[in-house]
């Protein structure tokens, strides 16, 4: 009955003393009296670095975590402003009239179900595309080609193949790009950066292991007598195994919320300071949903890891000792 | 309860420290277990306990051969024997009540079913005012009574003791063993290792000697 208000207080006095009593909460039993002590004694030096070490290797996973989100929003926003549009290119051929065979490609354009405003780019226009690039007074000299920018209606798929084969065999010089290359190259792009967010996620909790590892081995070393009266006392292996997953849970669990929660107030941080600009590239520069849960899913799966790598250990090293 | 057959026991490849040890522990007998320092009494308690094999011969517990017991097995046997060690073995970081309870606990039972049973046999030690004490502060003599409650909070069928009235006053001693006696009445197998000729005067038991490597038992 007393438990939460003694909590709320705790939250009022510090939120540091608020994680310490909720990690401590089921220590706590109904009769008010401190429930058993962990049989593996924690708060060593060793615990104290360890948690450092799966802080950062959470942070890192996070970071990871919510660079995959960045990415996986930019690469859906450039895909979908993609493929929301197709172009029509008129070459000049010569003894043709390009103004006119412009006027038919989109006509045939604009006939096609599925394909919305059509815009047509004037010589000038395209003149002051070209401008950059050619300067002003090469252009007035050189043929330039045509551009016709057709947009795609909303939740249209418009036979793309047939228009573009109806505008070569009816346009002369004429070709449709509907920036297939430019998709395939960005989910490219987009796979690449999530197989490299991969395998910095496989790296990180790889090391996350292989640190508790060494971690429960030092530990197991350090409390060889208390393992030991375990088994004098009729402890089976799964028991020991037990009480130091525990404690590598909760080692696990400390460093996760600390290496997590520290990611998180950047990514919030990094939202406020961006002030919702989207970058015109880049499209809007803020983790999304997909971060958040994937960092408190990282979170979990390093106490698990951590509980789990330990258990393990104490397994294979008590086998050993037969 | 307990047989041994011409039992051995060598460490590494120096001497035999035991030889041919034979003989029977019965159930709900008292003995002593004597002999000089460094005779090979807490071997001898070592191997009825498990903790280390023989290099030859045959012991028997509770009707298992011992060389044939897995290690998945270990624990089972193990929790129908109470020990008492020498320098105690208590656990620095658990209070008096958590060290006690520690056999019910590896039995994963809870500390609800347990709690009452706990503080009782405090009491009867004496106790019963050092619950929720460590060990750290306990003198020896509370921390051999709470060693003693420890092995005997299970209902173990046999109670092996190694000196365990080596770091308490005579006054004490005889406590405790009044103690082991009462315990011995209720129907468990006691074996008490002890050098202390004083203490086993005080009440006439089966004495088991051990002296150059042999045993030699006196009923």
């Amino acid at each position: 009955m007393t438990e939460t208000p003694a909590l709320a207080a705790a939250a009022v006095r510090s939120p540091r003393r608020l994680l310490a009593r909720v990690l401590r909460w089921r220590r706590v039993g109904a009769d008010g009296r401190g429930a058993p002590a962990p049989i593996v004694p924690g708060g060593s030096l060793a615990g104290t670095a360890l948690i450092v070490v799966i802080a950062i290797m959470a942070f890192l996973a996070a970071m990871t975590v919510g660079g995959l989100d960045l990415v996986r929003q930019a690469t859906s926003d450039w895909n979908a402003r993609v493929a929301r549009e197709v172009t029509i290119q008129i070459l000049p051929v010569a003894g043709r009239d390009t103004d006119a065979a412009v006027a038919a490609a989109t006509a045939i354009a604009k006939a096609t179900p599925g394909i919305g405003e059509v815009h047509p780019f004037s010589l000038d226009e395209t003149r002051q595309l070209l401008a950059p690039w050619l300067g002003n007074a090469a252009l007035t000299d050189l043929p330039v080609p045509r551009l016709i920018s057709a947009a795609i209606a909303s939740g249209a798929k418009p036979d793309l193949a047939a228009l573009s084969s109806k505008l070569t065999s009816e346009v002369a010089g004429a070709s449709l790009d509907d920036h297939r290359a430019w998709i395939d190259r960005l989910r490219a792009v987009g796979d690449t950066l999530v197989g490299i967010g991969a395998a910095v996620l496989a790296l990180v909790v790889t090391a996350t292991a292989l640190s508790v590892l060494f971690a429960t081995r030092g530990a197991m070393a350090g409390n060889r007598d208390i393992i030991e009266v375990l088994h004098l006392v009729g402890a089976r292996d799964g028991f020991v195994a037990r009480s130091f997953a525990r404690r590598f849970f909760s080692f696990g669990l400390k460093g996760g919320l600390v290496g997590g929660g520290i990611a998180i107030v950047l990514f919030v941080l990094a939202a406020w300071l961006g002030g919702g600009a989207d970058d015109q590239l880049l499209g809007p520069i803020r983790v999304g949903v997909f971060g958040y849960l994937g960092t408190l899913a990282v979170v979990a799966l390093i106490a698990f890891l951590a509980a789990a790598t330990s258990r393990m250990a104490v397994m294979s090293h008590l086998k050993r000792l037969d | 309860m307990v047989r041994f057959e011409n039992v051995g026991l060598r460490y590494g490849i120096g001497p035999e420290v035991l030889k041919d040890l034979s003989f029977r522990i019965e159930p709900n007998s008292f003995q002593f277990l004597t002999g000089p320092s460094g005779a090979g009494k807490t071997s001898l308690l070592r191997m009825l306990h498990l903790a280390l094999r023989p290099t030859r011969g045959l012991i028997s517990l509770f009707g298992r051969d011992t060389a044939h017991v897995s290690r998945r097995e270990l624990p089972g046997i193990r929790r129908r024997i109470g020990i008492v060690f020498q320098d105690f073995r208590l656990l620095d970081h658990l209070t008096t009540f958590e060290n006690v309870a520690l056999p019910l606990r590896v039995q994963g039972k809870s500390e609800r079913s347990y709690r009452a049973e706990v503080v009782e046999l405090l009491s009867w030690v004496g106790l019963g005012d050092r619950i929720d004490a460590h060990p750290r502060v306990l003198s020896g003599g509370e921390k051999q009574r709470a060693a003693i409650a420890r092995a005997l909070i299970g209902r173990p069928e046999m109670l092996l003791a190694d000196e365990p009235t080596g770091n308490v006053d005579p006054h004490l001693a005889r406590r405790l063993l009044r103690l082991f006696v009462e315990l011995h009445k209720s129907g468990t197998a006691v074996l008490i290792a002890t050098h202390d000729i004083a203490l086993m005067d005080l009440y006439d038991a089966r004495r088991l000697v051990l002296s150059d490597g042999r045993l030699h038992v006196y009923d």
